[in-house]
């Protein structure tokens, strides 16, 4: 699929940048956090799976190789633009009307905490249609629910491409539930968030 | 607001209106107050008893005024229970390195686990009391606002998926040993050993309407105030601020901090990334 005036054009009225992954999205996520510029003026989410009690590794390694502010969320901090979050583990994060994050301890989804479906439904809530939403590599269907919302509310939804992947069923079961209205390599996904 | 009415359109939850209508309802009703609680998590728990119960708005609306036993499942399902033993354990070997030496210097130490749940963290709290040799004289009060959990952690007693994870989580505190000395195995679960029920004690308490029961000199709140809004924060921090000891120490969860300039006065900073706190003042 082609990157066309109407996806430059979607991307660039969004307000925030969503970003999915588990298994075999960790070197994607990477990637991204170094190459987003600085002066993006948006906000960028970032919900990965990954185990409980290891967090803040990752935190401090994406912290230290982003050109973006990178910063840790508490329960009610404010959403800023241009700063990368990244949920924490073993919470699943919402978002509120008055643009704040709120913390939650319930079930995992999918055997998963944070939930990217959680996200991801929460935040269609509260921006609608003014959100870029990215679902990468996994190996579970998490994410594919919350993208379907987000494309009804007119967000921008992008998978990448299952034969892309490294483990193919997240971004597959997402395009399955017809969530997605793109479907792009990690090459061409890195071309339209740089511009 | 054209933004707002697309909102109530497109998703198939609730309406902002709804919400408002259920915690008024409730209010008046049961006079249980949900007016203070956080929104958007509200609003998942909400959304999930309709689709668990099969109920639509007006099903659930009907039962809430005239199926009276239904509203302790409707509190059971809103409230969110979910603990682990020696959760986050970074915060108790915080805790027991630089709170403990200071608790064990008073007679008696008094500790309340405020939204205990199933009873994880006070009997987490109970092992780590025994461990540093203070449980003799140690109570501990566990309270929720929820009877069902809170019989459940009389019981103190867990499956063994869950003991999974509490001993992976205490292997990480820092505690010599490991959690199953503290277990006695049955078929598919694990009893806590009673000597560690010794000195503890479940009861109901509501952190919204009820006032200070006893003085305490350490109070651990964790992942509660997630589900409050500020301002009611502020109302509970004043009720566990009048309920501590001079000196006495609060325990927040780790993404949970003093946002409130007039309490960030009345209490020190402990440890900031484990949100441990100590009263200024009496």
């Amino acid at each position: 699929m082609a990157l066309d005036k109407s996806i430059y054009d979607r991307w660039h009225n969004s307000e925030i940048l969503l970003l999915g992954g588990s298994a075999g999205s960790f070197k994607l996520l990477f990637h991204l956090v170094q190459t987003l510029p600085s002066n993006l003026n948006k906000t960028v989410l970032i919900v990965m799976h990954r185990k409980r009690n290891f967090l803040s590794e990752v935190e401090k390694l994406f912290a230290e190789n982003a050109s973006m502010l990178l910063r840790e969320i508490s329960d009610k901090d404010k959403i800023n633009r241009n700063t990368i979050y990244i949920v924490p583990a073993n919470y699943h994060t919402l978002i509120e009307k008055d643009y704040s994050f709120a913390l939650d301890v319930s079930e995992a989804l999918w055997y998963s905490k944070p939930s990217i479906d959680v996200t991801f439904e929460s935040a269609s809530e509260v921006y609608n249609d003014r959100c870029t939403a990215v679902l990468f590599s996994g190996a579970n269907q998490d994410g594919a629910q919350g993208l379907l919302k987000l494309r009804n509310a007119g967000s921008l939804t992008i998978a990448q491409s299952p034969e892309d992947a490294i483990m193919p069923e997240m971004p597959q079961a997402a395009i399955d539930l017809n969530a997605v209205d793109y479907v792009l390599t990690a090459k061409e996904i890195y071309e339209l968030l740089k511009k | 607001m054209a933004g707002k009415l697309v909102m109530d359109i497109t998703s198939q939850g609730l309406t902002t209106e709804q919400i408002a209508e259920l915690i008024d309802l409730v209010k008046k009703v049961h006079g249980f107050d949900f007016s203070d609680y956080s929104k958007a998590s509200l609003k998942r728990r909400l959304t999930r008893v309709m689709m668990i119960k099969k109920l639509t708005f007006y099903d659930l609306k009907h039962k809430l005024v005239n199926d009276h036993p239904f509203f302790q499942t409707f509190l059971e399902e809103i409230t969110v229970n979910v603990t682990e033993m020696f959760r986050d354990p970074s915060f108790y070997k915080a805790l027991n390195m630089q709170v403990l030496p200071y608790l064990s210097t008073y007679q008696h130490i008094k500790i309340w686990s405020a939204g205990c749940s199933s009873g994880e963290e006070p009997y987490s709290l109970a092992i780590m009391m025994a461990k540093a040799a203070l449980k003799d004289k140690s109570f501990i009060y566990g309270t929720d606002v929820n009877t069902v959990v809170l019989k459940e952690a009389r019981k103190g007693i867990y499956s063994f998926r869950s003991i999974k994870t509490y001993a992976e989580n205490y292997q990480l505190s820092g505690l010599s040993g490991s959690l199953t000395d503290h277990f006695t195995t049955l078929y598919d679960a694990a009893a806590i050993h009673s000597d560690l029920k010794v000195n503890t004690l479940f009861s109901v308490h509501n952190l919204i309407s009820d006032t200070v029961f006893n003085e305490f000199q350490l109070i651990s709140c964790r992942n509660v105030f997630i589900y409050f809004e500020t301002q009611l924060q502020e109302k509970i921090l004043d009720l566990f601020h009048r309920s501590l000891c001079p000196h006495g120490f609060l325990c927040l969860g780790s993404k949970e901090t003093i946002r409130s300039d007039v309490f960030k006065k009345k209490f020190k900073v402990i440890n900031q990334k484990e949100n441990i706190y100590q009263k200024i003042g009496s």
